[in-house]
């Protein structure tokens, strides 16, 4: 498995497009991936799961990966995050 | 055959089959399955059927309304792929064998509850996400027919019980002809929006839904407020005749686009636009608006996650104040909160809304978001003829206090070196009585006044304008109404001031020439009926208008008024 840890720098946290986006990227994937804010574990392939966290501007959250594809997998969500101005 | 009678919403006739957007009946049993394997495929069917659909559905709003609203439906699609919401609902057919329907709406439901305990606004019109797609799911397993405004792709006209936002969002204004309601007034939002598609709606129909079925043909008269079902060859002969008049007389208001606006007897006034966004120029210009008598911000606040930087709101001011080309623009500054809301500020709900924080009184608690929009005002104003305007103001500490921070802001942004307009007027708008009553102390300090009607009336009056039962109270000709009218701009003129107003009543036929006699200077309302006014006015005597509006203010009841109004407009 691996993991690494984020924070949120978007104004609107993780919440509508950012969800999506997030989403979108983790379902290209075989591995389960998952996000953890605040103890709280959720699979990041559900969006009502990502959305039910809450996350805000300013959160440390953890994505880890695990399964075939998990170093891609996690390269590309790092991606994601920055590009999109979401995460650093 | 047989007719509805409603408020006639919005002019024009339209004659095309009926589209109901009405919800479909989506109720179920419980059943027992045994072959539990060929249950999930047809659940897979409804859910693959329903991606489908609304793929369609984005892509129709992405070039209709652009990739920010599309992105919902993005949002939409992931909910039906999503495992956790897969997954649990398969696991229940198996364990529990029992229907698709069943399976899937104790599962939605469950998601639903969650996201509507949460305490954020947000989160819980998330819930309202996740009804709407398990919806569409549902009813293909029902085999019932959902209605797809966005996809309809013959002319219609639309039969509903009211219109929210979304749904007019969604309507392509390419076959929507026109539309009609159960419920809802002149002012409420389908009214609003048939205006500003220009095309003709009658509303507060209270039987549409009921006596109007799909394919039915329909002709929806917004000049009389009728609405005709199944008509006989004769009464569509006698209405297609009719329209072609209508479009004559449109041919003829036209000539008037590029005039001024003059009564019989030579006086000018001013006659203005509403407008919500920089899209709406065109049809400013198209219909000779001499000015934009409110352009109302809050459009840029709306329908968004966060709120709009001070760049994005000086392009949408630039571009407004250019396109006016140097013709006078009234921004009225933000106002939200009660019933207009804005997610992502989280206000609390209200039991008043309209009597609660909101307007002025949230900018000024709020002062980071409103310096934000007075800075992206200040730098637009070298750019044409600005008007500041503030809303909601009910005592001179308000409006003095609104005007420090925006001189505030001015003599920054002047010391940062950016160019501000020196004439920029300073105003406000009229809409609560004590403001009215205290016309002439305000007109000292301000400098200029917007009569809002649609508030005033109803705070004059105390009668909630969406309250379908206390409707009869929304009275613009109520003598009560009048005088706080008269007081404001005798007020504005004897400090050689000025008063508009930009409420529902300053495009009114009846209203026109009380307003031309007690002397109003500028009238602002929806673009397409700018001609309609300025035709109206060059027939009307200012000071026989004058006698008139001097004669209703003594009178006893709104009948009264109307029936004078008709006897000497007539004449």
């Amino acid at each position: 498995m691996v993991e690494k840890q984020f924070k949120v720098i978007a104004d609107t946290g993780i919440h509508a497009r950012p969800a999506t986006l997030l989403v979108q990227a983790a379902s290209k994937f075989d591995s389960d991936i998952n996000l953890e804010y605040k103890g709280k574990k959720v699979n990041l392939k559900s969006i009502m799961g990502v959305m039910s966290l809450g996350v805000g501007q300013g959160a440390d959250i953890t994505i880890s990966a695990a399964g075939a594809d998990e170093q891609d997998a996690l390269n590309a969500l790092e991606e994601t995050l920055k590009k999109e101005g979401l995460a650093e | 055959m047989s007719f509805l009678q409603g408020i006639a919403a919005s002019s024009g006739i339209a004659i095309a089959k009926a589209y109901r957007l009405v919800e479909p009946d989506l109720s179920f049993e419980k059943k027992t399955v045994n072959d539990t394997a060929e249950e999930i495929a047809r659940f897979q069917l409804a859910l693959s059927t329903s991606k489908g659909e609304l793929e369609v559905i984005r892509d129709n709003a992405n070039v209709q309304l652009g990739a920010d609203k599309a992105a919902i439906f993005d949002a939409h699609l992931l909910v039906l792929s999503d495992p956790e919401l897969i997954s649990p609902i398969e696991d229940k057919i198996r364990s529990e064998q029992v229907n698709a329907e069943v399976a899937l709406k104790e599962t939605s439901d469950m998601f639903v509850t969650m996201f509507e305990q949460m305490d954020n606004e947000y989160m819980q019109e998330r819930a309202a996400d996740i009804r709407d797609v398990t919806k569409r799911v549902l009813a293909h397993l029902l085999n019932v027919k959902i209605v797809n405004p966005s996809m309809i792709s013959e002319e219609a006209v639309i039969i509903a019980e009211d219109l929210t936002p979304s749904d007019t969002a969604q309507l392509n204004r390419e076959f929507v002809k026109g539309f009609t309601t159960d419920i809802g007034g002149r002012t409420s939002h389908s009214a609003i929006m048939a205006r500003s598609m220009e095309i003709p709606a009658v509303v507060g129909t209270k039987f549409s839904t009921r006596d109007i079925e799909n394919g039915d043909i329909v002709i929806v008269d917004g000049i009389k407020g009728l609405v005709h079902i199944n008509p006989t060859p004769e009464v569509i002969a006698e209405y297609e005749n009719e329209a072609r008049k209508y479009e004559e007389q449109k041919a003829e208001w036209a000539k008037l686009v590029n005039e001024k606006t003059v009564s019989a007897d030579g006086h000018h006034v001013e006659l203005a636009a509403n407008i919500g966004t920089p899209k709406d120029l065109e049809g400013v210009v198209n219909n000779g608006g001499e000015a934009v008598g409110l352009y109302r911000t809050e459009f840029l606040y709306m329908g968004r996650d966060n709120l709009p930087t001070e760049e994005e709101q000086f392009e949408s001011y630039k571009a407004v104040l250019e396109g006016m080309k140097g013709k006078p623009v009234v921004v009225r500054t933000l106002d939200i909160g009660g019933d207009k809301e804005l997610p992502y500020l989280d206000l609390p709900k209200e039991m008043n809304p309209f009597l609660g924080f909101r307007a002025i009184r949230l900018c000024l608690e709020e002062q980071d978001m409103f310096r934000t929009q007075l800075r992206a005002l200040l730098r637009a104003s070298s750019y044409g003829n600005l008007k500041i305007m503030f809303p909601m103001i009910a005592t001179l500490d308000e409006f003095r206090d609104a005007k420090a921070i925006l001189l505030e802001e001015k003599e920054k942004l002047v010391s940062e070196g950016v160019k501000i307009s020196d004439e920029i007027e300073i105003g406000i708008m009229v809409e609560i009585p004590s403001t009215a009553v205290m016309a002439e102390q305000f007109a000292k300090e301000v400098d200029f006044f917007s009569i809002g009607t649609n508030d005033l009336i109803q705070y004059t009056m105390a009668a909630d304008r969406m309250n379908e039962r206390v409707s009869y109270l929304y009275q613009p000709y109520n003598p009560a109404i009048l005088r706080l009218v008269k007081m404001v701009i005798d007020a504005s003129h004897k400090e050689g001031k000025w008063t508009g107003m930009c409420g529902e009543m300053a495009g009114d036929e009846t209203a026109i020439p009380l307003l031309l006699g007690l002397g109003l200077d500028e009238f602002s309302m929806s673009a397409t009926s700018i001609l309609k006014a300025r035709s109206l006015i060059s027939k009307l005597n200012r000071t026989e208008m004058e006698a008139l509006a001097s004669q209703a203010l003594q009178m006893n009841t709104a009948e009264e008024v109307v029936q004078a109004v008709k006897t000497a407009t007539m004449a």
